[in-house]
Order: C-alpha cells, then sequence, then structure tokens
C-alpha cells in the first residue's frame, strides 16, 4: 500500500501563493426580496461568472423548477432547506462563494421579510458591502426603506442600487431615474454615502456580469464590474488597536525559562513593536518588546492576524483583559448608550439580568432605559416600554463590569456586542455602541 | 482527537491518522461503528448500495456522551453543500444532537455565542468561508503532509450509479460489477462505500490545484452520501450529524 506523502516544496510556487494572498475578498449582501428577483440575481452573477458547477447544475435541472418564460429558476441554488424550496422564499442567511480575476466574493444572501430582519442583520453584519434591490415596476417601498435603514444603523460603507426587472419596464431610463431620485431623498435622511445605481435585469442578464445592449443610455458598469474594482477596506489598519488576551502563555520550562506572551487575535487597527499599550481594565502601561506570528518575526500585527505579543514589563495580565494603543484609549464605562436589535421571540424584559458578550469577555448587564423605538418602515421614532422580535431601537444599558468600548462608528470591531438571555443561553440581542456616558 | 471510525475507511485514513497523532502527540478517540452494530444500537445496511455513512451519527453521539464534549471543531465549509451553506460557524445542538435550522442563534460580527446547557454541545466549524481551492492553496504555502489517495494514482474500480468506486471488501459487488484499473484521486474523502474517485492525472499539488481551478463539477459531486435526497444533508445534520 502506498505510505503518507510528505511533498516538497521542490516546485516553483511563491508567486502563485503572493498571488492568493493578495487577492482581497469582497463580502456583499443582498437585500431584497424574492419577488425582486433576489435569488435570481445571485444566481445569474454565479451562471455567468462560470460558478455553477455541472453536477449543481444538474440537480438544478432535476428539481424541475422553471420560470414562467421556460428558464431555469436559478433561485434553488441559494434556497438551501426544504422550508425554503417549499415555501419559495429565504429564511435564513446563505452564504456563497465565487472569484473571477480580479477578486473573491463572499455573498451572504440574506432574507427581505420583516419576519426574518434578525437573520438579515446577521448576514449584514459582516458585509462590506450592501446590494439593495428594488423591483423597477414597483420603486422604493417600504421593504427598501427598511432595508436601507438597517445598512445605515450597520454602517455598512458602500451600497448598491439595483434596480431589477428592467425588461418588465421596456428599458426605459425615465423610469431609472425617476427611482434614483426618490432613493436620494432616502439616502440623505439616512446619512447613506456611497450609493451606485445599475439598472439590471437579472432575469434577462442586463448589466449583472456583461454589459446591457438594450439599454445604451446607461454609461456605467456592470454590476460584476463594479464588485470588482470598487475599494473597500476591509483591515481598516487605521482604527485604534485592540487586542483581546485569550491567552497567557508562559511555559515555565528550563529552555522558556523567562518566557512570557500574551496570544490573541488583533481585533482592529495596528500594533508595532516598541508601540506604547495599556492594559486594560488594570490600565498599566508597558512598551511590546515583540510580535510572534506562529514561528515568524513581525514588526507590526495588523487586525485579522493571532499573535503573541511580548511586553518590556512584567505585568499581571489574564485571559479578557485588552490590549491597548496608549495614545487611542477606548472609553471604560458601565453605562452605555446603544442601538438595540431584539432577535428573540421573547420581549426583551427590563427586569431582569442579561449577559452582554463584548468580545471575549461576558458581563451581566440590565436594560436601564428605552430612549426610543424605531419605526422601520416609516423610520418614525417614538417613545416605547417593550421591545419585541424584530424591533430596533435605542436604548441605555448597565453593565457589571466596566467594558473598554469605542463608539461603533469609529471602530465597528470593538464598538458592538450581543445579549444573551442566560435562562436559555440564546442570543437576543445585537448592539452597536453610539455613546458613552 | 475524536474519529468516528466507520470499519470501511481507506487503509490510507488510518494510516494517516495514527501517524499525525503520533506526530502532535495528542490524544485520540476512536467511536467505533462496528462496536455499536455489535452492541445492537444500530442494523448494518443490506443490498448493493449498504453504507454505514448513515450510522455513524449514532456512534458520534454516544461518544460525544460519553467524553462529555461540550464543542467539538470541524473541518466542513459552507461551500460544500447548501444546507451547510446556512449552518453558523458555531451551530448549536441539542442534546440529541439535533440541528434546528429553522432557529439558530443569530451569528453577528465575530463575536461567537459559546453558551450551552448541559448535554448539549456546540459544533465549531472554523473555516465555514474557505473553498476548495482556498484549503489546497493553503496546503501548498504550508507544506501539511497528506494522504496519498488525493493524488492521482492506479486504483482497481468499478462503477457504480455513475460515479468510480474504489473495489473494496466494503462493497456488495456482484458479477454485473466490472473491475478496471484506473488512474484516479479522491477529492473528498469519506467511507470507502459512499465516496467516489475521480479519474486524474493530477499527482502533483499544482496539477491538483490546476485541476480543481479548471473542474466543472463540485468536491462533493462525489459524495453518494449526499445525493440521496435533495436534502440529505439537512436530514442527516437534523439527525445529530456534523
Amino acid at each position: 500500500m502506498s505510505k503518507a506523502r510528505y511533498y516538497e516544496c521542490s516546485f516553483p510556487h511563491a508567486d502563485n501563493t503572493q498571488e492568493q494572498k493578495d487577492m482581497n475578498i469582497l463580502k456583499f449582501f443582498t437585500a431584497g426580496s424574492v419577488d425582486d428577483g433576489k435569488s435570481t440575481l445571485i444566481g445569474r452573477l454565479l451562471y455567468d461568472t462560470d460558478s455553477i458547477l455541472a453536477d449543481q447544475l444538474e440537480a438544478l435541472q432535476h428539481a424541475n423548477r422553471k420560470n414562467d418564460d421556460g428558464t431555469l429558476d436559478l433561485a434553488i441554488l441559494t434556497d438551501g432547506l426544504r422550508a425554503e424550496r417549499e415555501q419559495g422564499i429565504t429564511i435564513d442567511v446563505a452564504y456563497k462563494y465565487f472569484q473571477t480575476q480580479k477578486r473573491k466574493f463572499i455573498i451572504a444572501d440574506t432574507p427581505g421579510h420583516i419576519q426574518y430582519t434578525r437573520n438579515m442583520v446577521t448576514g449584514a453584519s459582516t458585509a462590506n458591502l450592501a446590494i439593495i434591490l428594488i423591483d423597477a415596476r414597483n420603486g422604493v417601498i417600504e421593504q427598501t426603506i427598511r432595508h436601507s435603514y438597517l445598512v445605515s444603523l450597520l454602517e455598512i460603507k458602500h451600497i448598491v442600487v439595483c434596480i431589477n426587472k428592467m425588461d418588465m419596464v421596456g428599458y426605459s431610463e425615465t423610469v431609472f431615474n425617476a427611482i434614483i431620485e426618490k432613493y436620494k431623498a432616502l439616502a440623505q435622511n439616512l446619512a447613506l454615502k456611497n450609493v451606485t445605481y445599475i439598472p439590471v435585469s437579472a432575469l434577462k442578464g442586463d448589466n449583472i456580469v456583461l454589459p446591457s445592449t438594450t439599454m445604451q443610455w446607461y454609461q456605467g458598469e456592470s454590476l460584476l464590474h463594479f464588485l470588482e474594482q470598487v475599494e473597500v477596506d476591509t483591515q481598516d489598519k487605521n482604527a485604534p488597536a485592540r487586542m483581546p488576551v485569550q491567552w497567557v502563555i508562559r511555559p515555565q520550562t528550563d529552555e522558556l525559562h523567562d518566557y512570557r506572551g500574551y496570544a490573541g487575535r488583533v481585533l482592529s487597527g495596528t500594533f508595532n513593536v516598541n508601540d506604547q499599550i495599556t492594559v486594560l481594565p488594570a490600565n498599566i502601561s508597558s512598551t511590546i518588546s515583540r510580535i510572534e506570528f506562529f514561528n515568524e518575526d513581525l514588526k507590526e500585527a495588523y487586525a485579522g492576524q493571532s499573535v503573541i505579543i511580548h511586553l518590556k514589563d512584567n505585568i499581571d495580565i489574564s485571559r479578557g483583559d485588552t490590549l491597548v494603543n496608549s495614545a487611542r484609549l477606548p472609553t471604560e464605562s458601565k453605562r452605555i448608550e446603544a442601538d438595540l436589535c431584539w432577535m428573540d421571540t421573547r420581549a426583551l424584559d427590563s427586569s431582569i439580568t442579561y449577559l452582554i458578550q463584548h468580545n471575549s469577555k461576558i458581563s451581566k448587564c440590565k436594560i436601564d432605559e428605552i430612549i426610543y423605538k424605531v419605526d422601520i418602515n416609516t423610520l418614525e421614532k417614538a417613545a416605547a416600554d417593550d421591545f419585541k422580535l424584530n424591533d430596533i431601537g435605542r436604548v441605555v444599558l448597565k453593565t457589571a463590569e466596566a467594558l473598554a468600548i469605542d463608539v461603533y462608528g469609529n471602530n465597528k470591531a470593538n464598538g458592538s456586542a450581543i445579549l444573551i438571555d442566560s435562562r436559555t443561553n440564546l442570543t437576543v440581542g445585537a448592539l452597536m455602541f453610539r455613546a458613552i456616558d | 482527537m475524536v474519529h468516528i471510525d466507520t470499519g470501511h475507511n481507506f487503509e490510507e485514513t488510518i494510516q494517516y491518522r495514527d501517524e499525525m497523532v503520533q506526530r502532535i502527540g495528542e490524544k485520540l478517540i476512536i467511536g467505533s461503528v462496528q462496536q455499536s452494530i455489535n452492541e445492537g444500537k444500530v442494523i448494518e445496511q443490506t443490498g448493493k448500495n449498504a453504507s454505514r455513512n448513515a450510522l455513524q451519527t449514532v456512534t458520534l453521539l454516544d461518544t460525544i456522551l460519553a467524553h462529555g464534549f461540550d464543542a467539538c471543531i470541524g473541518g466542513a465549509r459552507r461551500d460544500e453543500e447548501k444546507a451547510r451553506a446556512k449552518e453558523r460557524i458555531f451551530s448549536v445542538r441539542d442534546e440529541f444532537g439535533q440541528w434546528d435550522p429553522k432557529r439558530q442563534r443569530p451569528e453577528l460580527w465575530s463575536i461567537y455565542n459559546g453558551k450551552i446547557h448541559k448535554g448539549e454541545n456546540v459544533r465549531v466549524f472554523p473555516i465555514s468561508n474557505w473553498t476548495e481551492l482556498d484549503v489546497w492553496n493553503y496546503i501548498r504555502r504550508e507544506k501539511i503532509a497528506l494522504p496519498s489517495i488525493y493524488f492521482a494514482h492506479q486504483r482497481d474500480c468499478i462503477t457504480r450509479n455513475g460515479q468510480l468506486m474504489a473495489a473494496s471488501p466494503f462493497l456488495n459487488m456482484d458479477d454485473e460489477d466490472v473491475v478496471t484499473n484506473r488512474k484516479v484521486r479522491f477529492r473528498t474523502v469519506g467511507d470507502m462505500s459512499c465516496t467516489a474517485a475521480v479519474e486524474s492525472e493530477a499527482d502533483q499539488i499544482d496539477d491538483i490545484i490546476a485541476e480543481i481551478s479548471a473542474s466543472k463539477i463540485s468536491e462533493r459531486g462525489a459524495r453518494m452520501d449526499d445525493k440521496v435526497s435533495e436534502a440529505a444533508m439537512e436530514d442527516r445534520k437534523k439527525g445529530g450529524y456534523f
């Protein structure tokens, strides 16, 4: 029989590897409903980039679900659950992957129905870009407002408004422009920036991957071309440096007698050797003497890298503590104003104690006050004393332990948290910190 | 390290497992499907397409229970299969190991809620967002040793339901099954009774990466266990499968 194989690095692979490393990933989510052609749009992106494989196509044909005009219904590519296929709706977020010569893409296919708002928030929370689908026949509707509000709430930096089903309105430029005018007012109201408008027909393939041949009046890029080119700051190197300590490495062997390193994943920003850092909550400062990355030493470590940091001084540090750049300290607080998206079928109960999980730290907390609730269809704010599934609004939290936080707008990674109901262990709320007392 | 051994594994898989355990000095816990059969907890399937794939869920759940594991880390990825594409990175399973796709916990940013009740466990999939190509590029970059069956080699095969299966004592073969020797490799490795080979000349990592990049068939296209029905994976996960 053959042996386990340890292949040698005799092949000239360095160039390819570099290419792979540098190829960045764009993570986007799609907001719209099946009726707007959301799944068709994703299916079209995958189909026209040759990302659907023969056996998947075969399964698609086997399922034998057809559009009205006899073409294959591409929606079942993303509707991975039996209940979704049965009802023809998306219930929970599905992730799809494809790549072109320019970039790798992760699509979070999120449900559009109001009933599944929490699942849309889940898919959107990690996205760099949002695609908002509008049915050209209907224009800006209540659902568009709701989806755009969620994009503003989660502060997604890039938005593509795809005006779909252009084939149903005679590929009319007038219709397209009228919808843009309406959306611009909404975008201004929500302070949305970097909005791009593209007229498409997902069903026919116009402006999805290939430029439309029927809409000569449109001079812009196709959706895929735009997604390939758009510059997103995925690493956010300029955010303040934060690293929650996951593990203290102190072997205390003869060989590594004085070794003491703090392992963790850099949450945001960049740490450099010789940077002055502060350990929270102890509030003691020291200087970085060394950064290890598996078996090499680094001069700088940035968000997403799992590293071991060494300090010039011996300090009492344990798991759950946070290393931060001393020049850009976070705020330590037990009273925090935050936007809350409620995600449990059991309504918020102000009288009970919840758990708040912020990075690797978990503290008891209470909702001290509900400042307002937002009607996410009309954007109106109103006082409220209850908070039910999919409700969104502003609250004041009171935590048992001080949290070292940033405001979400300045640093998403350290400005967000989840609420856990300790009776059920379920994740019941998403929190975005807005202000600190 | 835990291995749920169906007893129908490729020899190379077992050898690789044992070498790895020795190399990293880890403790190996084996959950044996054969033992589950012997104890009468499951019954061996019969017929031409018999497989132990479905039986292993029982062995897995018994093993988790016996050792009191609260978290089990696995290498499943969302690009493999459409039900997997729906699963969270931290997938909470009840005391029967069941996945409830309609009631998954919201998973936001990179904050993972690992809180569970006694008896429940979390299946954790750290490389959920990797693709098959990512895995192979990583293997190349980090020079990771692999079982030889991932590389092209000569092997006796039979054709079953349009797929190339390795001829083995674990397949119920009859006179209709014609054995031919072919150059093949495995893109995905499970049980010998449910993993099909693909014809390939790729015996070097670069060739494999080139082959996958150009492939028109998905990685799990060679998994008979996924083809039982359109919801085969969803159903198994609801039953406690990894």
